[in-house]
């Protein structure tokens, strides 16, 4: 790579990520071996030829159509997610405990499911107060005593994790009912390799690419099992749902159709697609649509998405349903406190990824520990979503600590506390250079008689310098997410010896 | 494999919408080319007579202009029948479509139609305007090649060869009317300079010029060019030859895939294929063209309502969708 005369030779000089940990090079104290190679090759780019593959992938994403719309007034927009193209990288070491970790949860929420909606025990025992399970919007009544297939009730899960100032992987939130953007995962890396091959070159990267393979593997898995060879379809609301690039991607990599309501009826308790032959029997679904808009016989009956009589031939096992109806009360933000004890509870093991440090105030020391530290806590409501009631200690004002102490007070058991995380940083690409920002990871894991984890997942990034908002409609991007094999060359050191 | 009946649906009018817009493109190529009278003006008006859009046009329109019709047919997001709204509904059908069509034929329409919009009537003006029609005719034509090479031969396929088929007739019976109706009634003119020009104008708008003249190496008449149009049997648009297209797709989708309906809509076409063959263009000219070509296009509505009642599930859901003949 020749490098134009007067630029400083080396890319990575004035990075600086400052206080925080940093995805690329590590923490302060324990500098990232693994990915001393990239580092090395980063650092011989020139900026221009930088910015010019970043916008070579920006235009081809947007060619593709791997866009999602954006609702704005009246009219609807296709948008990109934006791109970084400098890559976030996790040793071989870092993801084996990652994939522990996540497997962990995963189990331990899919037994915590079966219980509930079989002897409740974990109740019974006073390990989760009964209330927080059975009074949540999210908990369906319709499954009380129904057994699923593998005792699998969250087959596609997207768990949130962030990485403090020590390099500690924690929990942030878990996605048991619809989670996204997987498919991004898989874009991004067709992106790289076609925008950055010369970077990717012998660094032995885990694919990502068989995630339709094992996403249909699941799907047929867990099909009633009289059928020899079941069909199975997505069930997306339709093409102006915003995450429709991502159903598109999901039927073509399982080659199935995707199909939306309106093509689906339900005949003797059993699920039917119109084809141009007449009607075919579906045998497994993976639905892309929430509890309430399913079935309009048995939630919500004004919904226009969903298959009227479809949870009676659930319930019948005429078909299956991925992921199982009643998931949302597994990744509650109530719940999510108690997800330790109940890896406890259940498989009498730690969590081996741990949540973000928090406190349930409904128990007494817990909100006495809140009351002492609100300037420095995050105060969250467990019933709100999308970060509604929220005050943030650090930049409240005395009146806002007040009011915040009042409601605590007043109704502690609607409260968690956590600290401020400072999430991890990874170098990005902006109009200054490379610059440290902000960002997240949710791996995918799909769980049909076992479970597997992709080796990677979506890095969000908050592009917004400063910021640690990483989410798509605050000006978030994403990143390709490598994870490296084990044993392959790693060492920038050995570059360009003999193999 | 099965293929779901909206899917179907999709693939027949994206194929139909694709079509149409190449037809369009040729129209206003030709007719900015070749379409001149006496005074070396060209008559931007057949153009709106030809499609019918006479009540629409002038709803918003004073005057047929150069820039009024070229404008309304390029980018006039309130006509259904402009290349914009077409390459917009191709679109849409494909985006419905991606999980079955390839990734090739998606991102070529996307492109394409993303492209068209960003032109917005900027320079096309009328010196442009060839050379823009040229490259949507190209866009087109590379849509048919990706088509052809990557689209994977299926039930799918067939009902992409049905659209097309079905929309190539219409749109030649389409011109030849358009045009017969407005040459045709100067007794005086025919067999002139002017007359001669105009029926190549036909030709050429349906890439037959050169076909016909190695059919017909001297004579050009109104009927001789009409009766190319309608009958010949290698001219890859004429009536017949489409018809024949249709009427061995719709046999061998039913045959392959054992599909239990469509069995009105192979009777339609037989009885469609029967009145093509029944008369020669001397006597079909003698009754009357013009309600003849009537009764083509009415029979191939008729043939179109068949298929979406046999495989598109129109006899069980009403589609949300709306697409028109």
């Amino acid at each position: 790579m020749s490098v134009p005369e007067g630029k400083a030779t080396d890319l990575l000089t004035n990075y600086d990520p400052g206080l925080y940990y940093d995805e690329l090079f590590g923490g302060r104290d324990y500098p990232a071996e693994h990915s001393a190679l990239i580092r090395q090759r980063l650092a011989g780019l020139n900026f221009g030829d930088l910015l010019r593959r970043s916008q070579d992938a920006e235009r081809e994403l947007y060619n593709l159509g791997i866009t999602f719309l954006v609702y704005s007034n009246k009219d609807a927009v296709d948008r990109i997610l934006p791109f970084d193209i400098i890559p976030r990288v996790i040793s071989a070491k870092e993801w084996a405990h990652l994939e522990a970790g996540i497997t962990q949860r995963v189990t331990a929420l899919n037994l915590f499911l079966h219980d509930i909606y079989h002897d409740q025990k974990i109740l019974k025992d006073g390990v989760i107060p009964a209330d927080l399970v059975l009074g949540n919007g999210c908990f369906r009544p319709q499954m009380v005593g129904l057994d699923v297939p593998f005792d699998t009730y969250i087959h596609i899960m997207g768990t949130d994790l962030v990485r403090d100032r020590e390099g500690t992987f924690r929990v942030l939130e878990d996605n048991g009912r619809v989670p996204s953007g997987v498919s991004y995962v898989v874009e991004n890396r067709h992106m790289m390799q076609r925008v950055f091959p010369d970077l990717m070159q012998d660094i032995g990267i885990r694919p990502v690419d068989n995630y339709g393979h094992k996403l249909l593997d699941a799907m047929m898995e867990i099909a009633p099992q009289d059928v020899a060879d079941p069909q199975v379809v997505l069930l997306s609301p339709g093409s102006y749902n915003s995450a429709y690039f991502e159903h598109i991607f999901l039927a073509r990599e399982m080659g199935v159709p995707l199909v939306e309501g309106r093509d689906l009826v339900v005949e003797n308790d059993r699920v039917y697609m119109k084809t141009t032959n007449g009607l075919a029997r579906v045998d497994s679904i993976y639905r892309r649509i929430d509890d309430a808009f399913l079935d309009p016989k048995a939630f919500n009956p004004d919904s226009m998405l969903g298959v009227p009589g479809i949870m009676e031939a659930y319930r019948k096992g005429n078909v299956a349903l991925a992921n199982a109806i009643g998931t949302g009360v597994a990744d509650d933000k109530a719940i999510y406190c108690y997800v330790p004890r109940m890896i406890k509870y259940y498989l009498d093991q730690e969590a081996i990824i741990p949540n973000v440090d928090t406190r349930i105030c409904r128990e007494a020391d817990a909100l006495q520990y809140t009351l002492d530290n609100l300037d420095k806590l995050v105060v969250k409501p467990v019933g709100e979503a999308g970060g509604y009631g929220i005050t943030i200690g650090p930049r409240a004002s005395k009146e806002e600590l007040a009011e915040c102490r009042a409601k605590l007070l007043a109704d502690p058991s609607n409260y968690i506390s956590q600290p401020v995380v400072d999430l991890s940083v990874c170098p990005t690409v902006t109009d200054d250079g490379i610059d440290p920002r902000h960002v997240d990871l949710r791996p995918f894991a799909i769980t049909g008689k076992n479970t597997w984890v992709l080796p990677g997942g979506l890095t969000r990034v908050a592009l917004k310098k400063g910021t640690l908002i990483v989410n798509s409609s605050q000006g978030g991007g994403s990143k390709d997410t490598w994870v490296l094999q084990d044993g392959v060359l790693q060492d920038g050191a050995q570059e360009g010896s003999a193999s | 494999m099965n293929l779901l009946a909206r899917y179907a649906e999709c693939i027949f009018w994206m194929a139909r919408y694709m079509e149409r817009a190449e037809n369009l493109a040729r129209i206003l190529d030709v007719h900015e080319t070749f379409a001149r009278d006496t005074r070396g003006m060209t008559n931007w008006f057949s153009i709106v007579q030809l499609n019918a859009d006479e009540k629409d046009f002038f709803s918003r329109h004073d005057r047929p202009t150069a820039e009024a019709v070229v404008h309304y047919y390029m980018f006039d997001t309130q006509n259904t029948n402009s290349l914009v709204s077409m390459l917009r509904m191709a679109r849409e059908n494909a985006r419905v479509l991606r999980p079955w069509i390839s990734t090739e034929m998606w991102t070529q329409i996307n492109v394409f139609h993303n492209k068209l919009v960003e032109m917005n009537g900027k320079g096309v003006a009328l010196p442009n305007l060839s050379k823009v029609c040229t490259w949507i005719k190209e866009e087109c034509q590379t849509h048919t090649g990706i088509t052809e090479g990557t689209f994977y031969r299926d039930q799918g396929w067939y009902f992409y060869q049905l659209g097309k088929y079905i929309e190539r007739a219409d749109q030649t019976t389409r011109l030849l009317d358009i045009k017969y109706h407005t040459l045709l009634p100067s007794p005086v003119a025919v067999g002139s300079t002017l007359d001669m020009s105009q029926w190549t104008t036909v030709l050429r708008s349906a890439a037959g010029y050169h076909a016909f003249r190695r059919v017909y190496p001297r004579g050009m008449s109104p009927t001789t060019v009409a009766g190319f149009m309608m009958f010949n049997e290698g001219f890859p648009r004429s009536v017949v030859m489409c018809v024949r297209q249709i009427d061995g797709l719709l046999t061998r989708l039913k045959s392959r895939y054992t599909l239990r309906n469509g069995s009105d809509a192979m009777e339609k076409v037989d009885e469609l294929l029967g009145a093509l063959l029944a008369r020669p263009i001397e006597e079909v000219i003698q009754l009357g063209l013009h309600e003849y070509l009537d009764g083509v296009q009415a029979q191939l509505c008729g043939i179109t309502t068949e298929i979406g009642r046999a495989f598109f599930g129109q006899d069980t859901v009403p589609m949300t969708q709306s697409q028109s003949q």
